[in-house]
């Protein structure tokens, strides 16, 4: 009974939902594409659930093969895949950031972010929250269309601990 | 004096809660992009760019590294003659891929008024700068 009561009428539950167009206050009601555009619940409702931006894990979405985006138009285009973590903000007194390249170049080629936005060089690139949070840096996406800057946690992935265990690790490895 | 500020710190309190427990209404799809740098100039609707469907399809890479599309809004100088050429959206829309350049109500279907920008969700705003 009290599981029935707070699953049911918890009021941060979140059922998933995204506005018609119509409603949208973005395309224009008398418009008459609005009877042919695909609605995003139809199409967003099928993929998996996140709480935040699109309320869509896209990532997740891609390696399930829930969705399988074209990666090229051009034949000739190479298309380019890069499995490197790298540690970010290893001394700061939020959790350590471990970015995965993968994930990234799933989606993007390498000269969306380099050299122009980020520097190849490990250790080069000043980051600030304050310019991510600007719509620079990490910010030019995250934010805009992948996931929001409320999800600090996604970035901030790590604890120092684990941070300096797997460094150590890799350190071992090389040798 | 006291009592009556109470009573007005209870009801902004009291405001705040119930916009709290109100789902917020959203505004648009997260990243949907609005573009009215020329068409209501030139008589038409601004342009939806919804970025959730074409993700679906393609991945940013096809637009932001092979078709030359910068990452920001309003920052891409797209004429209607460049589509119809091939360029830029031209190279899906063309007939073949995704519906032709004479369907211009399908993309011209934004509110008229709006200013370019790209539209955050039902949580955040979009970014601060775009």
């Amino acid at each position: 009974m009290l599981g029935v009561a707070v699953t049911s009428g918890n009021v941060f539950s979140q059922e998933r939902s995204w506005l018609p167009l119509n409603k949208d206050k973005v395309h224009d009601p008398m418009s008459p594409a609005l009877r042919l555009l695909q609605q995003p619940g139809e199409a967003l409702s099928k993929l998996p659930a996140d709480t935040a931006g699109n309320q869509v894990r896209w990532v997740e979405a891609l390696e399930s093969g829930a969705i399988d985006p074209r990666t090229n138009v051009f034949p000739e285009t190479k298309v380019n895949v890069l499995d490197l973590d790298n540690w970010l903000n290893t001394s700061g007194s939020m959790p350590v950031v471990k970015f995965p390249h993968r994930q990234h170049t799933l989606w993007l080629d390498c000269a969306n972010c380099h050299e122009h936005l980020f520097k190849s060089k490990a250790g080069a690139n000043k980051l600030s929250m304050l310019q991510i949070l600007n719509g620079e840096q990490c910010g030019v996406c995250h934010g805009a269309v992948s996931f929001p800057l409320t999800e600090c946690s996604r970035c901030h992935n790590t604890t120092f601990e684990e941070y300096r265990r797997e460094y150590l690790r890799a350190q071992e490895a090389k040798k | 004096m006291k009592p009556c500020r109470g009573a007005v710190a209870g009801a902004i309190v009291l405001l705040a809660v119930l916009q709290f427990l109100a789902s917020p209404p959203a505004r648009a799809e997260y990243g949907d992009v609005l573009i009215n740098k020329r068409s209501e100039k030139e008589g038409m609707r601004p342009v939806v760019f919804p970025h959730w469907f074409h993700r679906i399809r393609f991945r940013c890479k096809v637009c932001h590294n092979e078709l030359g599309f910068k990452m920001r809004a309003g920052g891409n100088d797209v004429l209607m003659v460049d589509i119809i050429e091939g360029k830029f959206c031209g190279m899906c829309h063309n007939g073949q891929i995704a519906w032709s350049p004479e369907n211009c109500d399908l993309c011209h279907s934004g509110k008229p008024g709006l200013q370019t920008k790209i539209f955050g969700s039902h949580q955040t705003g979009g970014p601060g700068r775009w």
